[in-house]
């Protein structure tokens, strides 16, 4: 049996709250935790394969071109070497998040540096990368190229752009305004787990140990770039090393995986190279964005303009959405919203966690606190007196709205009180202290998901859903909502995930990944309710399902008797419907920091960080704490480090390894204090439950620079805020 | 290249093409996937091993250079079913998200905690001739050589301040 | 990787003989294999010296000390006498790389780091110091690590190391032994070359020559500092780094020594700058004439202009700090 649910209404049920099992939303510890810090969790690269051969991708060391021929008899005859593949079917880029169908493909365009054009294939590694090193091109390099987004003329696509009231008149005749343009330089998701992936066919059908976050998605797109049936593909992603958006789509080592294990009749291994995950999987588009804020005398505002140049490589939908939760931020009736995008020959851009508000909230936050400063109010109050009471000049409502709630609470604990408004003025030592804050905003979304839960006769649940755990919890929090509904110890519950042999889920994407695949889980676990329920004679809203125990009445009956022999399956099955049209569904939060910026050197370092959270009903404090944290120190990343450099002449990214891109080290961090808040969103789904894996990262680091302006005065307006930026403003 | 390894205290005796990493032979001529590759150039810690009682990246040794010498991998630490008390400390404080750097930063925390208990000072040490304690500052620093994306940084710090103040806190 | 025969030394003559038949040395490999990976170096053959003899550190009839060049920066950095007497040498120690790099990083190697350049780095890039003849991305490129100091047309880059400008300040001496087994002792002020016409040429090792230990002259009154400035609080390249010891007499300066990491394509040290210091009294004034001299030729190349105020910043503090 499969219950269905199409989400057209608000659930008021709130059916979770009336179990009892007492599991949900407790700090319940990761059940792959044990295998993850033994290292025996298996990821993409490790399964284990008597005839493995190593393939190595090899790139295009040009910006545009052809690729004329590839002389390969040299490497061929290298020892080891196997096979040199190319040609129309490799991936000149990952797909975008849901694709559902191949990427532009051929190898013989190239049309950014590092495009990987062919792959070598060896009996070894090592033979595979020498041979990949040796490999010889013959490119007809082409000169005319873009590789500088303010020199190109930009696409200024029609359904991007917005505009309500007068925006121009509300500037004049606002008693306080801010017309500034912000930068962020792109970014790259850098999971520690490199892409990677092992092919193998049987006949026509091909098995994919891949590291991927949509299996549904990647199997139809890896069926769609080989040209074979979505029947015939299969994907395992048990555990996946990280994604943040760079594994949403199926990415050229599959593809490169799959043909030479057809050509070789072996299975064949496939991980980039950390240089090639930057280069040849997707970053975050820098982004230009000119902020315009009219306000009153008191603050409020009457006007709101954000317009945003992004880019992207040539033929691809998605452009980074900086200003998709700029409509309903705040107050303001006059409003100009609007995204362009320079097409360019640079490395593909696409999602990197919270495509859109990490960078289009940030830049905004930065802004908001400029105007506090010019209208002589606290910035929490400003963010305080422009809280929408519905979605300004949509007439729709906010199916819940807690930034209030965040603002207050993350103020109080972070001690807010104690910040001294005038900039520059804290010292300690050598150090010039200062406090910022800003808000968080991420949009809500449910993605069609399905999960099988089976109550086995023993008394033990077994959840199955092609959804991937990426590190968000996932095998957690599904554990929790079957061990909840059912009335089980979370031990006797087990969930499988990541392979396409089990029901499609939404995937890891977008924050949506636990709401969506978890409403699966629980439709199934409610239509396996009312089978006990019959069984014991009440209605499903009367049973009681605790420590493997039916509850009816006054009646008592191991599940295990209830059961007599028997296994008890259903399938669960939830897709999006008006509600998400209906009400604005998003998530709210705060961030507040204490940096403190060296006078001579103008590093800074944070010292604390307070983010408070509201996402709904919280499925597991420790995941979603650990999901906060890890995105606000993201955040810490993008406000002083994160810079992927593009060289201005050849435009390859310049600092593609882990050495020059720099991501937060464990020194880079404090202790960060995560307050969730306690929320049900009744329109989300009929968990309650919102998502937070992006949620953390959303304006995070503005609550970083905003704190060295109060610290020092200066305003870096160009992220990130390297020494030299701050030095330049603090001589 | 004739190489002999010792690795959790198994011997293993292996003829190698002489580039081959010692991570390259954990994971692919040995089966011991849990070291993990992360950028192969000493750049992220993924790769974290422990040589005679010392951390190092594998990533940017040869195997061969390791002739007779004793290798602890994360699979030498403690399994499933029995944890260490690192292991175990992550688990409960998670320390870890996508955990694909976790192996890595526990050998990396295991022999730091060695070093510390040395007497090694490190960069955030004041006085060098002091004998530092294991402040939260000096944790951080010390482990600063793997990193985690999920930057679960606060958590592992919380790991290791448990396991190196001898217990549950 | 290229392939490449590997052969293990015994003793100083196994390095000799294989040095006569090209073979590049191996020690901690730390830079080595991450550039042979690449194939930024493609050495066909490879001698380990890491069961060689030259893990001591023992102290000199002088009271200086002999740093085995296998001894590796985890232990230079631990030894007690380094701590005590040579602190500056230690906190340079220890600002470098991560806990598991220091712990294969040589003496030896560290010295013989080659650049962190970008373009270096990438084999698709022209580089001189990779393929003489083939230009400088760096310049006209992304060159914010790039040197301010004694760069060329022919290279920009800068040397990555902590361990050597901390030990420049100090007055180290390098010993060498060549292949035919003679020992010579190089000062470190010498050690190292810019880059010139010559960028590929980075040091005065000639083929064969075996760096066999690092002297330390005894430690001079004074303040040992290190302070390194990065884009992050660990585990990243100096854009800024200074070694100092500087000693005060009667208010006055009586001794500055000072070297800088990531100005040049050496560890820099100019005597002009330290004469020019010492006899003066402690003022700003001072300190503020030393920068003027120490960047009187500096020349920026685009995305590194702030290192030039940055060094100016960082050497003004360190001086007050010391003389404090």
């Amino acid at each position: 049996m499969t219950r269905h649910l199409t989400m057209d209404e608000a659930d008021t049920r709130r059916r979770l709250d009336d179990m009892v099992q007492g599991t949900l939303g407790t700090p319940f510890d990761r059940p792959d935790g044990p295998l993850k810090v033994t290292g025996t969790a298996p990821y993409a690269a490790e399964w284990q394969s008597a005839d493995l051969c190593h393939g190595v991708l090899v790139r295009a060391p040009v910006t545009k071109g052809r690729l004329k021929a590839i002389s390969d008899e040299a490497v061929k005859a290298l020892p080891g070497v196997l096979a040199v593949v190319s040609g129309e079917k490799m991936l000149r880029n990952p797909a975008q998040g849901m694709a559902n169908e191949a990427p532009v493909q051929g190898s013989e365009d190239i049309v950014y540096f590092g495009q990987p054009v062919a792959l070598v294939v060896a009996e070894t590694f090592e033979q595979a990368r020498h041979g990949a090193q040796a490999l010889k091109l013959e490119i007809e390099r082409d000169e005319d190229f873009a590789i500088d987004p303010n020199a190109v003329e930009p696409e200024v696509p029609e359904d991007k752009q917005s505009s309500t009231g007068d925006l121009d008149t509300a500037m004049r005749d606002a008693a306080h305004s801010i017309d500034a343009v912000y930068t962020t330089p792109a970014h790259s998701s850098a999971s520690m787990e490199p892409h990677a992936s092992i092919a193998e066919w049987d006949g026509d059908s091909l098995t994919l140990h891949g590291s991927y976050q949509m299996l549904k998605f990647n199997r139809n797109e890896l069926a769609d770039s080989l040209g074979i049936d979505p029947k015939n593909v299969r994907i395992l992603s048990p555990y996946v090393g990280g994604g943040f958006g760079s594994k949403l789509g199926i990415a050229p080592e599959a593809i490169a995986a799959a043909l030479a294990a057809k050509e070789l009749g072996r299975p064949v291994s496939v991980s980039m190279t950390r240089q090639q995950v930057f280069e040849t999987t997707m970053r975050r588009s820098e982004t230009r964005q000119r902020i315009r804020l009219a306000a009153g005398a008191d603050g409020k505002l009457t006007g709101i303009g954000h317009e945003a140049l992004v880019s992207s490589l040539f033929d691809e939908g998605f452009t980074e959405p900086v200003t998709q939760a700029t409509p309903f931020l705040y107050r303001g009736e006059n409003r100009v919203i609007g995204n362009s995008v320079a097409r360019l020959n640079r490395t593909c851009a696409g999602s990197v966690r919270a495509p859109g508000e990490a960078v289009g909230v940030t830049a905004f936050e930065n802004a908001m606190d400029e105007l506090a400063e010019k209208v002589g109010i606290d910035p929490v109050e400003l963010r305080r007196i422009n809280i929408p009471d519905e979605v300004p000049s949509q007439n729709i409502r906010f199916s819940s709205h807690k930034l209030a709630e965040a603002l207050d609470e993350g103020a109080k604990a972070f001690g807010w009180d104690k910040r001294n408004a005038k900039p520059g003025a804290v010292r300690d030592g050598e150090w010039q202290i200062g406090m910022g804050m800003s808000s968080a905003f991420r949009v809500n979304l449910l993605i069609e998901s399905e999960a099988r839960v089976t109550l086995k006769a023993d008394g033990t649940a077994e959840v199955e859903t092609d959804m991937t755990d990426i590190g968000t919890g996932t095998y957690a929090v599904l554990t929790q909502i079957a061990a909840e509904m059912l009335g089980l110890p979370p031990e006797n519950v087990t969930v499988r995930l990541g392979d396409t042999e089990y029901p499609p889920a939404s995937g890891s994407g977008g924050s949506f990944g636990a709401a969506s695949s978890g409403t699966s889980v629980f439709l199934a676990c409610e239509e396996i309710r009312e089978r006990i329920a019959d069984a014991v004679g009440c209605t499903e809203t009367d049973l009681t399902l605790k420590d493997g125990m039916a509850i009816a009445g006054n009646r008592s009956t191991p599940l295990t008797k209830v059961l007599d022999g028997q296994n008890f399956e259903a399938k669960g099955h939830v897709k999006p419907g008006e509600a998400q049209k209906k009400v604005r569904q998003a998530t709210y939060g705060a961030y507040f920091a204490e940096v403190a910026v060296n006078s001579v050197t103008g590093e800074t370092r944070v010292r604390r960080m307070t983010g408070a959270f509201a996402a709904g009903r919280i499925l597991n404090a420790k995941t979603a704490r650990s999901q906060c944290i890890g995105g606000m120190v993201w955040g810490i990343g993008m406000a002083l480090t994160e810079d992927l450099v593009h060289d201005p002449r050849y435009g390859q990214i310049v600092n593609h390894d882990l050495a020059e891109y720099h991501v937060a080290v464990n020194a880079d961090v404090p202790q960060i204090d995560v307050i969730l808040l306690d929320e049900r969103d009744d329109w989300a789904n009929p968990l309650q439950a919102k998502g937070l894996g992006e949620l953390g990262i959303c304006g995070a680091a503005a609550a970083v620079t905003n704190a060295i302006y109060n610290a020092t005065g200066v305003r870096v307006r160009d992220y990130p805020a390297t020494l030299d930026k701050v030095l330049a403003g603090n001589t | 290249m004739q190489t002999e390894l010792k690795i959790n205290g198994d011997k293993h005796v292996l003829d190698l093409d002489s580039r081959t990493t010692l991570l390259d032979v954990l994971r692919h001529h040995i089966g011991l996937t849990g070291t993990k590759k992360g950028c192969d150039h000493g750049q992220c810690g993924a790769c974290t091993v422990i040589v005679n009682g010392r951390r190092i990246n594998s990533c940017l040794t040869l195997a061969c250079m390791h002739d007779g010498d004793e290798i602890t991998t994360i699979e030498g630490l403690g399994t499933p079913d029995d944890l260490n008390p690192l292991q175990a400390a992550f688990v409960a404080h998670d320390g870890f998200q996508c955990g694909y750097c976790t192996p890595g930063q526990i050998c990396s925390a295991t022999a730091m905690l060695k070093e510390a208990k040395a007497g090694w000072p490190s960069h955030v040490t004041e006085d060098m001739a002091s004998t530092p304690d294991l402040t939260d500052a000096e944790i951080s620093e010390r482990m600063s050589g793997n990193l985690c994306r999920c930057s679960a940084y606060p958590n592992i710090v919380d790991a290791i301040r448990e396991v190196a103040r001898g217990g549950k806190e | 990787m290229r392939p490449f025969d590997y052969q293990r030394a015994r003793t100083l003559s196994d390095v000799a003989s294989a040095a006569q038949q090209g073979a590049a040395i191996i020690a901690g490999g730390t830079n080595l294999l991450d550039l042979m990976k690449l194939e930024v170096m493609t050495p066909e053959r490879l001698v380990d010296i890491t069961r060689l003899d030259l893990k001591a550190i023992e102290e000199t009839d002088d009271g200086g000390l002999r740093v085995g060049a296998l001894v590796t920066n985890s232990d230079l950095a631990a030894d007690m006498r380094v701590r005590t007497r040579w602190p500056v040498l230690a906190k340079a120690l220890l600002s470098g790389a991560s806990g598991q790099l220091r712990n294969k990083a040589t003496t030896g190697g560290n010295l013989l780091q080659r650049t962190r350049c970008y373009y270096f780095y990438d084999t698709a890039m022209p580089c001189n110091k990779r393929e003489p003849g083939s230009g400088c991305a760096a310049i006209g490129g992304f060159n914010r690590i790039h040197a301010i100091l004694g760069a060329s047309e022919k290279c920009i880059a800068t040397h990555p190391s902590d361990m050597a400008v901390a030990m420049l300040a100090l007055g180290a001496k390098v010993e060498i032994t060549d292949r035919a087994g003679n020992d010579r002792t190089v000062s470190l002020d010498k050690f190292h070359l810019l880059p010139g016409d010559t960028p590929e040429k980075e040091t005065v090792l000639e083929p064969g020559d075996l760096i066999t230990g690092v002297v330390l002259p005894a430690p001079v009154q004074g303040r040992q500092i290190y302070r390194k400035v990065r884009d992050r609080a660990s585990y990243a390249f100096a854009l800024v780094s200074i070694a100092a010891v500087v000693d005060v007499k009667d208010e006055k300066i009586a001794r500055a020594d000072l070297a800088f990491g990531g100005l040049a394509h050496k560890p820099w040290r100019d005597a002009a700058l330290e004469t020019a210091l010492v006899g003066k009294p402690v003022s700003e004034a001072a300190f503020d004439a030393a920068a003027d001299i120490l960047l009187k030729d500096a020349k920026p190349q685009g995305s590194n202009d702030f290192k030039i105020p940055l060094a100016r910043r960082v050497l003004i503090s360190v001086l007050k700090e010391a003389t404090r």
